[in-house]
C-alpha cells in the first residue's frame, strides 16, 4: 500500500467534485465508469479512492448538480446501473469551478516558475 | 413515509455498491481484490448517509433506542413512572372527555355554527306549563316560522326527553322519542342511514298514515339493522306508524345527554300525547325547542335583533287565555332572542358545569403530584447515574447530547403514559357516564375520540414531559467528570443542595394533596349531610306507580271515579299496606304551582291534589285540623290542607284553620276559594338542597281537571319493592289489560336526585386519596434516598453509640420539617381554593375548620408512616457494613 501510493498524488480537497462533474460532461455514467475514467485520463497518476467517490456522488446529487437514474447497461438488459448525469445547475457549477481552478493553477505556476513568465 | 423513503435509499446504495464490486471483480478477476480497491464499505455507507443529511434524525432514533434500553433495564422505575403518569393523564382525559361531550362538541350536522336556538329573552319565567325555561309553544313556533327572514329554516322538536309506549299488550315498552317538525331533518341537512327522513310533507294537518323515523341504535338493536324494517308498522301509543327511514348513526338529536329511538312528525301528536299537550291552539303549553339555521351572511346577533323587531305582532297573535290581564300584558311585552347553538342544548350544562370544571382542576393537581413523583425518581436516578454521565462527558459527549438523551427518556415516559392514559380514560369516562345515567333518565353522551380530546391528551403529555423531564436533564448534563469519577459515587455526606429541589417537590406534593384531601372531605361531608337529611316525609318502603290509563278513554267525571275505584283496588292487593293518589309526586320530575291570595298576601305555592290517607302514608304529621275524607266531594265546599310555611306566609301567626284563600286563574284551573281544614309539617318538595316551599294540598275529589291519562299512586309496603311491583303488575294486567303501569322506587328516585353530590364525593374522595398516596410515596422515596446517601454518617453515629431511637428521631425530624411546611402551605391554599366549592356544598362552609383539621391530621399520619419506614431501616444499619470501604 505504502509504496503503491508513494508515486501517486493525493487528491486535493474539493477537486474530486470538479473531476466528477467534468467526467459527466461527456455523458451519463455510473460510479464505476466515473472512477475508471478519472484513473485512465490521469494515467493512473491520481489516486481516486473508490470509496470516497460515492459520498461525493451523493453529496453532488443532494446539491442538485447531478441527477441519478437506474438504467440497464447498453446491451446487457438484465443488469441495471445507477447512471449519473449533469444537470444545468451542475454545468454552471463546473464552469465556475474550472475558472477558479485555472486561476489557482496560474497563480501557483507564477510562484513556482516566475522566470518562465518573465 | 419517512422510513419507506429511507429504506429505499439504503437499498439503492447497497445495489449501487454491489454493482460496482461486480464490475471491478470482472475486471480484476478477483472478488477480494475488488473489495480491497473499494475500501471499507461500512465507512463508505456512513459517509454517504452523512451526505444525505439525516444525522439529526438518526441521532434522535439512536437516542430513543438508547432510552428504551435504559427504561427496559430498570423495569420497577418504568412501571411506577408509567402507571402514575397513566393514572394522572387518564383521569384528566376522562374528565375532559365528559367536558368535551357536554360542552364543546359540535352537533354532528353540516355547518353547525349556523344553528341558533330561538327563545323568549330571559326565558318564559314559569308561565304556563313548561319543561324548561327556553321552550316555546306550538302557536308561537308557527308564528316565528312564518314571519322571520333571518333563517333559511326554522325547526321545532319536543325537547326534554319524552318516552312513548311502543308495541302492544305485555310486550309494550316505553322508548325515548321526539316529535319533530317537518323542517327538522331538511334544515339540519341530515341524511338518512336507510330509507328517508321527514320532509315538510310528512307534517301536515291531516296527518293521515304518519311515518316514524327510527334512531340508528334502536334500529340496530331491535331490527338487527335490516333494510326490511323500512315500511314495517310500529304501534306507538296504540296507533300504527309506518317506519319510513333510519337516522344516521352519529345523529342522536340536538340535545346533549339524550338520545331518541323514535322521531315522529309534530302532526301526529294527537295520537301519542295527552290532549292538553297535543292541542295546537294552546298558547300556554311550552314544550318545543326551536332552532333556526342562519341565512348566509347573518350572525346570531343580527338574527336576534331581527327577532326582537318582529316580536310584538307574534306575541300579539299568541296571547295566552285564561290568565289575569296582568299576566297577559307581561306576555305581550316579551321579545324573542336567538342564541348560538352549534353544540346543541343540554340540561346537563347548568347542573354539571361547575362540578366538571372542579374535577378537571382536581385531576390536574393529581397529575402535578404524579409528575413530581416521576421527576423525583428521575432526579434520584440522574444522581445515581452520575458516574455514567461523567464517563460520557469525559469521552467527549457534548452536554446537549446528554440533555437530549435524558429528555428523550422523559418523552418516552410521557408519551407512553399518555397512550396508556388515553386507553384508561376510555374506560373511566364510559363508566362515569354510565354512573351518571339512571334507569328513568339514561344519559347518552358521545364520548368517541375527536380532535379536541387528542389535542388535550397530547398537550398533557408535552406539559408532563417538560414538568418532570427538564430538571433531571439539566442535572445530568451538569455531570463533572473529575468529581464524579473521584468520589466513585460514594461521598461521606451528600451535599444538602443536591436534594433541595427534591425537598421542594415533596413539600409541593404534600401541600397539593392536602388541598385535594380538604376538597374531598368537604364533598363527602356535604353528600352525607344531604343523604342523612330528614326531608320531612317517609322515604323507605314506598313505590311510586304511574298507571297509563289513556287507552280507557275516560271522560272528566269518569276519570275521577275511576281513580277512586282503581285506588281501592290497588289497596286490596296483598303486600300493599296502603296507597294514596297524588297529581305530582314529591321529589319527582316536576314542580306544579299556582298563585294564591289571602288578604294582602299574594304568592305562588306548590300545589297537589291528593287522596285521603296521603299524609298518613308518607308519615307527614298533621299538626292541626283533619285529613281529607269521604265528606270532601266534588260538590262540597273546596277545602285545603296547607303546610307550616304556607300558613306563616299567608296567615302569619294566626290559627289558619277555617280561614280561606283564593287561587288565581290559569287555563283549566279557574279561580277558586279554599277553606283551610288542616296544617301539616313542612317537607322538602322537589330538591333536597332547597328549603321547604309553601305547599297547598287539595282533595283529589275536587281536582278541577282530573288527568284522564295518568294515575299516580304512592304505594307503601313492607315487602321488597321488586316483589310488590311484580305483584301489582300481575294484578293490573289481569283486571285492566288496557292499563300500562310504570314503577319507581321512591327512595331510589330521591337518591338519584343526589347524583351530582354522590359523583363529587366519590371522585374527589378517590382523587384525594390517590394524591395523598402519591405524596407519601414521594416523601418515602426522598427520605429513603437521603438515608441511603447518609449511610456513612449514620453508621458512624451508631458506631459511636447512638441509640436506634435517636437515629429514627434524626431522620423523622427531617421528614417532619418537610411535612409541616407542606401542610402549612396546603392549609393556606385550601382556605383560598375551597371557595370554588361553595356552590356545591350543602350544610357546611367551604372553610369548615373541622374538615381542614381532619384532612391535615390524616395526611400527617400518612407522612409519619411514610417516613418511619426508612427511619427504622436507618436505625438498624450495621455500622460495620456501612463503614466498610468499597
Amino acid at each position: 500500500m505504502t509504496d503503491e501510493s508513494s508515486d501517486r498524488i493525493q487528491l486535493m480537497q474539493g477537486t474530486l467534485d470538479m473531476l466528477i462533474l467534468r467526467t459527466l460532461v461527456f455523458g451519463p455514467a455510473h460510479g464505476h465508469q466515473i472512477a475508471k475514467h478519472i484513473q485512465r485520463t490521469t494515467n493512473d497518476l491520481l489516486q481516486v479512492e473508490h470509496g470516497s467517490l460515492y459520498p461525493a456522488l451523493h453529496r453532488l446529487e443532494r446539491k442538485g448538480w447531478i441527477a441519478a437514474k437506474w438504467e440497464p447497461a447498453g446491451k446487457d438488459l438484465k443488469r441495471e446501473f445507477k447512471y449519473y448525469r449533469l444537470t444545468p445547475a451542475g454545468k454552471k457549477q463546473l464552469i465556475a469551478e474550472e475558472s477558479k481552478w485555472k486561476q489557482l493553477v496560474g497563480a501557483i505556476a507564477r510562484v513556482i516558475e516566475p522566470a518562465e513568465e518573465g | 413515509m419517512f422510513w419507506r423513503r429511507r429504506q429505499q435509499r439504503e437499498h439503492d446504495l447497497d445495489r449501487e455498491l454491489r454493482a460496482h464490486l461486480e464490475l471491478e471483480a470482472e475486471e480484476q478477476g478477483d472478488a477480494n481484490a475488488a473489495r480491497r480497491t473499494l475500501g471499507n464499505q461500512t465507512r463508505i455507507k456512513e459517509d454517504v448517509r452523512s451526505a444525505w443529511g439525516w444525522t439529526t434524525i438518526e441521532q434522535l432514533c439512536s437516542d430513543i433506542r438508547f432510552a428504551l434500553r435504559v427504561l427496559r433495564s430498570s423495569p420497577a422505575f418504568t412501571v411506577v413512572a408509567l402507571s402514575s403518569l397513566a393514572l394522572g393523564i387518564g383521569a384528566n382525559t376522562a374528565i375532559f372527555e365528559l367536558v368535551n361531550a357536554v360542552r364543546l362538541r359540535n352537533l354532528p350536522v353540516p355547518n353547525p355554527q349556523q344553528l341558533v336556538r330561538i327563545q323568549i329573552r330571559g326565558g318564559n319565567r314559569g308561565m304556563g306549563i313548561s319543561g324548561d325555561e327556553s321552550q316555546l309553544t306550538y302557536p308561537l313556533f308557527l308564528q316565528i316560522r312564518d314571519h322571520q327572514q333571518a333563517f333559511s329554516g326554522v325547526l321545532a322538536w319536543s325537547s326534554g326527553g319524552g318516552s312513548f309506549l311502543v308495541g302492544e299488550g305485555v310486550q309494550s315498552r316505553r322508548i325515548p322519542g321526539v316529535l319533530v317538525s317537518g323542517d327538522f331533518f331538511p334544515t339540519l341537512h341530515v341524511s338518512p342511514a336507510a330509507g328517508r327522513l321527514f320532509t315538510p310533507d310528512d307534517d301536515h294537518k291531516a296527518c293521515a298514515a304518519p311515518g316514524v323515523v327510527l334512531g340508528y341504535r334502536y334500529w340496530q338493536r331491535d331490527f338487527g339493522g335490516r333494510q326490511s324494517a323500512i315500511g314495517r308498522r310500529l304501534i306507538v301509543e296504540g296507533h300504527p306508524f309506518e317506519i319510513v327511514g333510519i337516522a344516521p348513526a352519529n345523529f342522536s338529536g340536538l340535545e346533549v345527554g339524550k338520545s331518541f329511538d323514535l322521531a315522529m312528525p309534530l302532526c301526529a301528536r294527537g295520537s301519542v300525547l295527552p290532549k292538553w299537550q297535543a292541542d295546537p291552539s294552546r298558547t300556554d303549553v311550552y314544550w318545543l325547542a326551536i332552532f333556526g339555521r342562519l341565512r348566509a351572511g347573518w350572525t346570531a346577533t343580527q338574527a336576534s335583533q331581527h327577532l326582537q323587531a318582529i316580536s310584538r305582532p307574534l306575541m300579539e297573535a299568541t296571547l295566552p287565555v285564561g290568565y289575569t290581564t296582568f299576566q297577559v300584558e307581561r306576555y305581550r311585552s316579551r321579545t324573542l332572542d336567538a342564541i348560538s347553538a352549534e353544540n346543541g342544548i343540554s340540561s346537563l350544562r347548568g347542573e354539571y358545569d361547575t362540578p366538571l370544571s372542579l374535577l378537571l382542576g382536581i385531576t390536574a393537581l393529581v397529575l402535578l403530584i404524579a409528575c413530581s413523583n416521576v421527576a423525583n425518581l428521575m432526579l434520584a436516578r440522574a444522581t445515581a447515574r452520575g458516574r455514567e454521565f461523567a464517563m460520557r462527558v469525559a469521552l467527549g459527549a457534548p452536554r446537549i447530547r446528554l440533555i437530549r438523551q435524558t429528555l428523550c427518556e422523559g418523552l418516552l415516559l410521557a408519551s407512553g403514559g399518555a397512550l396508556l392514559g388515553l386507553a384508561l380514560s376510555r374506560i373511566l369516562s364510559d363508566s362515569l357516564s354510565r354512573f351518571l345515567g339512571t334507569e328513568t333518565n339514561p344519559l347518552f353522551l358521545d364520548l368517541s375520540l375527536d380532535a379536541h380530546v387528542l389535542a388535550f391528551t397530547a398537550s398533557m403529555a408535552i406539559t408532563v414531559c417538560v414538568l418532570f423531564g427538564v430538571m433531571p436533564a439539566l442535572r445530568a448534563s451538569a455531570a463533572e467528570p473529575m468529581a464524579a469519577m473521584k468520589t466513585g459515587g460514594r461521598g461521606l455526606t451528600a451535599g444538602r443542595e443536591r436534594f433541595s429541589f427534591q425537598r421542594l417537590l415533596v413539600v409541593f406534593q404534600i401541600a397539593v394533596s392536602l388541598v385535594l384531601l380538604v376538597g374531598a372531605l368537604l364533598f363527602v361531608r356535604s353528600f352525607r349531610n344531604l343523604a342523612t337529611l330528614n326531608p320531612g316525609f317517609r322515604e323507605r318502603g314506598i313505590v311510586l306507580a304511574s298507571f297509563d290509563v289513556s287507552r280507557l278513554n275516560l271522560d272528566l267525571p269518569g276519570s275521577r271515579n275511576f281513580e277512586r275505584r282503581f285506588l281501592s283496588e290497588i289497596r286490596s292487593i296483598p303486600q300493599v299496606e296502603t296507597a294514596a293518589a297524588t297529581t305530582m309526586a314529591l321529589m319527582g320530575d316536576g314542580v306544579w304551582s299556582l298563585i294564591f291570595e289571602a288578604g294582602s298576601a299574594r304568592e305562588d305555592a306548590r300545589v297537589a291534589w291528593v287522596s285521603p290517607g296521603h299524609f298518613d302514608l308518607l308519615d307527614i304529621p298533621i299538626l292541626s285540623g283533619r285529613d281529607f275524607n269521604a265528606t270532601d266531594t266534588e260538590n262540597s265546599p273546596k277545602v285545603a290542607i296547607i303546610n307550616q310555611k304556607f300558613a306563616r306566609r299567608f296567615f302569619g301567626n294566626a290559627n289558619p284553620i277555617g280561614r280561606t284563600f283564593r287561587s288565581r286563574p290559569e287555563p283549566n284551573y279557574p279561580a277558586a276559594e279554599y277553606q283551610v281544614i288542616g296544617v301539616v309539617h313542612d317537607t322538602k318538595y322537589f330538591d333536597l338542597r332547597q328549603p321547604a316551599p309553601a305547599i297547598v294540598y287539595a282533595p283529589s275529589s275536587q281536582d278541577p281537571t282530573p288527568d284522564s291519562y295518568w294515575c299516580e299512586f304512592y304505594i307503601r309496603s313492607q315487602a321488597p319493592p321488586t316483589a310488590v311491583i311484580a305483584n301489582i303488575r300481575r294484578r293490573v294486567a289481569a283486571s285492566h289489560p288496557g292499563i300500562t303501569p310504570g314503577f319507581r322506587v321512591f327512595q331510589t328516585q330521591i337518591e338519584e336526585g343526589l347524583m351530582r353530590e354522590r359523583l363529587m364525593a366519590l371522585l374527589s374522595g378517590f382523587f384525594g386519596g390517590l394524591a395523598a398516596l402519591l405524596a407519601v410515596i414521594g416523601l418515602y422515596g426522598v427520605i429513603a434516598y437521603i438515608v441511603e446517601r447518609r449511610r456513612n454518617e449514620i453508621g458512624v453515629r451508631i458506631a459511636l453509640g447512638a441509640r436506634p431511637f435517636t437515629v429514627i428521631a434524626t431522620v423523622m425530624k427531617d421528614a417532619a420539617a418537610l411535612g409541616a411546611t407542606g401542610l402549612a402551605i396546603g392549609a393556606g391554599c385550601s382556605l383560598v381554593l375551597a371557595r370554588a366549592t361553595a356552590s356545591l356544598l350543602f350544610g357546611l362552609s367551604p372553610r369548615d375548620p373541622l374538615t381542614l383539621i381532619a384532612a391535615a391530621g390524616l395526611l400527617a399520619a400518612a407522612i409519619a408512616v411514610g417516613s418511619y419506614l426508612p427511619a427504622r431501616r436507618a436505625s438498624r444499619l450495621d455500622p460495620l457494613t456501612a463503614l466498610r470501604p468499597e
